[in-house]
């Protein structure tokens, strides 16, 4: 598979003009006379636009062009006011790069990236408003994308997801685009291809493209899951017609979400022809390699290197590491629970409680109930001992349920300080012992066949713990039970 | 009062300063005449004299305080090509027909910033396509001149033959004009006025209709070698609004026009010596040769090797531009749309409808060359023969500091006598696409009459950027001439 990521760029006027790009305007509220294509209009050069391209090239890894060139590709469409698109098809401002793609199962790959280009969105045709109209409304029109395209070495459904996942956390990161593909912020074209085992493996060899299968381009894929879906469904598709002696035509195609099928909206003999040329209205785009290396020095912290600080300075295993500094928000939250404490719990707390808790809930690490100065607070109640872990969750089960509380204050009011006290400990115990004889005579009898932990010693543990509220010191009511037990 | 009409841009607009008279009056004096006139030349499309009043009492109002532009009450005609805020601009299209701009074009504003005044909207070939103004959806131009003795209707030439004819028939002082491929030059030829496109990016594309965007270049048609530059220094400036515009001043071009020709040298190009080029329009370019010498030029033969390659390149690469230029006019947001069953009938039912013959033809002729399997043997071949003739001109300006050359190969043609055969209409763009393909200021100005009284003209094409010299080198020819021949009034 090879992926066609279109990415808008965040930028407040448009590639062209200098129409507002905000989103949710009232339609055809965000147009100018440019972007309606009256007669006589031009276009000219968004430079914002231009240095976020540049800027998402370099945390591509990639090579920048210091020439490129807009060219038109040339269609009929209502929500297209120019009847072209302005696009870089020939010289692209960045050319090829790669970028480490880490899979949920461990491995990482790496994707190579064919070039980037800016061009023009187009507009957006509405027709479902009237059963004989159809609306158009231009605010989109115009608006400054970035199509990243891939290198076709992509093998699987969760590799492309894992992909656009990572591609997502770079330009998030860099601040070219927002990422927010409900939005149609980020969106995929997704061509996926079949062959023989050995095939894939030939193609790298030689780079002929004949072993890799005839290839369709689903358009227009605008989520990580839909993107597994379509992907996963297509290559199904392929692989069955070829088992059943048919062939696979070349052709763009479709997801439907609703049914999780794929289906052929145009072939190859009804593709456009662009009739591409190069737009004489704007002059070829001239860099200096300067102007480059300025932009390279003044880079935000890419994911990649935050991973790798993450596991350099706090010790994160990689795969936590990664996960952590894949969004930036979510690398910051962490970074604020760390900071001065045990790097590791605070980590595990981030990744497997809150973050644990949002994914069930479908919630934004912007809209979790719980702070960084909570999970903080409750981490530091856990280091001095003041809970257990384990009370720790219920703590934390409370600081969601409430609105703005101390973890310090909670453990206070419901009474959840750890015993520490061995003296209250050892009198639970003795009373435990003298109600079960049995139980102990079956731990000393473990003891003496070799079992250096017998089995029914964790009994005596969960009846303490459970006669105390859970409130004993775990560690604490395991010494003196061996020791009242004599093992 | 009528007099007012017969003076210079230039003359006018001292008596303006000098309050000989009033803009409304010279104004009044354009207008009475056009009245008179465009039933019979058909060279305005639209009279906007309210408007134009208005702008004159403005302009009076100023001028009585000592105040006004360059221009200050100057009646100037435009051509449809311009857009103009209120006033309804179609570049002589069906498809346009009932457009209006909300907006005005750069070079008209840099006019009005200097105090001048629209008499109304000029007639032109439809999207500046043709030679004859034989393509305009308002009916053709008619050529105030005539063949001595005959009352044949002749063209004024193209795409701009409103500016042209207007100009040379004094209802107006000076209009704009465009030129992609000879424009300007060739109507100037036609009616016995001058012209001049300037450098690519002098002038601002902006709210001009674009026909081919890489040659495309606003410039004026004028009465005299002065006005042009006048009109020009006003006309051009740098434009953030256009990409291509050049970022750079306006030199002024009226402080140094009368420097004279002394130790310039003049290039003649052997290769615009034409098969069948009539006794007459080579004698004219010796009468040239020998004023400039005169002046104390030298000449110097120099050679542009791939001349002959212009007019096919400029036929593939202009009508490429126009075939995606011309892609918004879609019926879907202005402009004229005829319904239709589904929305590709609508497109080419709108398109069948609002464009006409000339178009039409060079849309698909553009098409055809940009199409998969054809770019490369027609547009990507244009564009290096492109890129061998501007090489062509630097290699002669080694040798040179202008050439002289006639500017068409004949003088104007009666209407109809080449509409039959787009490739010999096209055949008249021969000695002046070189300059557009090359992005070089070129100039045409009247010099002699032919033995059947219609004005001949010649071409001084100058190095990038250095209109000055075409200026002075027209000022030297203009004044060793002496033309001062005009139509006889045969429509008042």
């Amino acid at each position: 598979m090879g992926l066609e990521v279109h990415a808008q760029i965040t930028s407040n006027s448009k590639l062209f003009s200098g129409s507002s790009t905000h989103f949710g305007a009232d339609p055809n509220s965000n147009v100018s006379l440019v972007d309606t294509a009256l007669p006589g209009m031009l276009p000219v050069i968004n430079e914002h636009c231009v240095e976020q391209a540049v800027r998402t090239g370099l945390g591509l890894n990639a090579k920048i062009n210091l020439f490129s060139r807009f060219d038109r590709k040339n269609y009929f469409y209502p929500d297209l006011p120019q009847g072209y698109q302005i696009s870089q098809f020939q010289y692209p401002i960045v050319g090829e790069g790669e970028i480490e793609v880490e899979l949920e199962d461990g491995p990482t790959i790496t994707v190579g990236i064919e070039r980037l280009h800016m061009e023009q969105d187009a507009g957006k045709s509405i027709h479902d408003l009237d059963p004989n109209a159809t609306y158009v409304d231009l605010n989109r029109s115009g608006v400054a994308l970035m199509e990243i395209v891939s290198k076709p070495d992509i093998r699987s459904p969760k590799e492309a997801s894992a992909y656009v996942k990572k591609l997502r956390s770079i330009v998030v990161a860099l601040g070219t685009c927002n990422g927010v593909m409900a939005e149609g912020n980020l969106r995929a074209d997704v061509n996926v291809s079949v062959c023989k085992v050995g095939g894939y493996d030939k193609f790298r060899e030689t780079g002929d493209f004949s072993h890799l299968g005839t290839r369709c381009e689903i358009k227009n894929v605008n989520s990580f899951r839909f993107i597994e879906q379509a992907a996963e469904f297509e290559a199904r598709r392929q692989v069955n017609l070829i088992e059943d002696g048919g062939v696979v035509d070349q052709e763009t195609r479709l997801f439907d979400a609703e049914t999780g099928v794929t289906r052929s909206m145009r072939s190859k003999e009804d593709a456009h022809d662009y009739r591409y040329f190069p737009d004489p209205d704007l002059l070829p785009l001239k860099l200096t390699q300067e102007y480059v290396d300025n932009i390279k020095a003044n880079l935000p912290e890419l994911p990649d290197q935050k991973k790798e600080r993450f596991v350099s300075e706090y010790g994160l295993k990689a795969y936590d590491a990664g996960v952590l500094a894949a969004e930036a928000d979510k690398a910051a939250f962490f970074e604020e629970v760390a900071k001065g404490r045990d790097a590791k719990m605070a980590a595990n707390w981030v990744t497997q409680e809150l973050f644990g808790y949002l994914n069930k809930f479908d919630l934004e690490l912007a809209d979790s109930p719980v702070s960084s100065k909570q999970l903080g607070g409750l981490i530091d109640l856990i280091a001095n001992k003041t809970i257990s872990g384990k009370i720790a969750k219920d703590v934390f089960q409370k600081l969601i349920e409430e609105d703005d509380a101390d973890p310090a204050v909670i453990v206070e009011r419901d009474g959840l300080k750890q015993v520490t006290d061995t003296g209250a400990i050892e009198k639970v115990v003795d009373e435990i012992m003298a109600a079960n004889p049995d139980q102990v005579e079956q731990v000393k009898a473990q003891f003496a066949e070799g079992h250096k932990k017998p089995k029914a010693l964790g009994w005596f543990v969960g009846q303490a713990m459970k006669a105390s509220g859970g409130k004993a010191n775990p560690q604490a009511v395991n010494e003196i039970l061996k020791q009242k037990l004599g093992i | 009062m009528s007099d007012l009409t017969k003076l210079t841009l230039t003359d006018a607009v001292k008596g303006l300063k000098a309050k000989e008279f009033s803009s409304r009056e010279i104004t009044q004096a354009h207008l009475d005449v056009i009245e008179k006139a465009n039933p019979a030349l058909n060279a305005f499309t639209e009279v906007t004299s309210e408007h134009a009043l208005g702008m004159a009492d403005a302009a009076d109002t100023k001028l009585a305080k000592g105040e006004g532009g360059l221009l200050a009450g100057a009646p100037l005609g435009v051509k449809e090509l311009f857009c103009t805020k209120g006033v309804r601009t179609t570049a002589c299209s069906d498809i346009l027909s009932n457009f209006v701009p909300t907006y005005e074009s750069t070079v008209t504003q840099n006019l009005w910033n200097e105090d001048a005044v629209m008499l109304g909207k000029l007639n032109m070939d439809q999207f500046a396509m043709g030679s004859s103004n034989e393509t305009s959806c308002f009916g053709n131009v008619i050529n105030p001149w005539r063949r001595e003795g005959e009352d044949t209707q002749l063209a004024p030439g193209g795409s701009s033959g409103g500016s042209a004819a207007s100009v040379a028939a004094d209802l107006c002082l000076a209009a704009t004009a465009s030129d992609t491929g000879g424009s300007i030059r060739q109507p100037a030829a036609f009616t016995g006025t001058v012209g001049i496109k300037p450098t690519y990016g002098r002038a601002s594309r902006y709210g001009m209709v674009a026909f081919a965007s890489s040659l495309d270049q606003a410039g004026p048609i004028t009465k005299s070698v002065e006005d042009a530059a006048l009109m020009l220094e006003i006309m051009c400036s740098a434009d953030e609004k256009d990409s291509t515009s050049l970022k750079i001043e306006t030199p002024k071009w009226t402080d140094s026009l009368s420097n004279g020709v002394k130790g310039m040298k003049i290039g003649i190009p052997k290769e615009y010596r034409v098969d069948g080029m009539s006794d007459e329009i080579e004698g004219l370019w010796q009468q040239g040769i020998e004023w400039l010498k005169a002046a104390g030029a030298e000449i110097v033969d120099v050679s542009l090797p791939h001349t002959k390659y212009a007019l096919p390149a400029y036929y593939i690469v202009a009508p490429a531009e126009a075939s995606s230029n011309l892609a918004r006019y879609d019926g879907m947001r202005y402009g004229v749309r005829q319904e239709g069953d589904s929305l590709d009938d609508v497109y080419s039912t709108t398109r069948a409808e609002g464009f006409g013959d000339e178009v039409k033809r060079r849309l698909m002729i553009g098409a055809y060359v940009l199409s998969a399997g054809y770019y490369d043997a027609y547009y990507l071949k244009a564009q290096k023969v492109r890129q061998r003739i501007l090489m062509d001109f630097e290699e002669a300006y080694k040798e040179c500091d202008a050439l002289l050359t006639p500017t068409c190969p004949s003088a104007a043609f009666g209407l109809g006598e080449k509409s039959a055969d787009p490739v010999e209409m096209y055949l008249n763009d021969i000695f002046t696409v070189t300059a557009n393909l090359a992005g070089l200021p070129a100039m045409s100005l009247p010099v002699s009459l032919d033995k059947q009284g219609l004005p001949l003209s010649l071409q001084v094409i100058g190095k990038a950027l250095d209109e000055d010299t075409c200026f002075r080198v027209s000022k030297v020819i203009e004044d060793a001439a002496e033309f001062d021949a005009k139509a006889s009034n045969w429509w008042s």
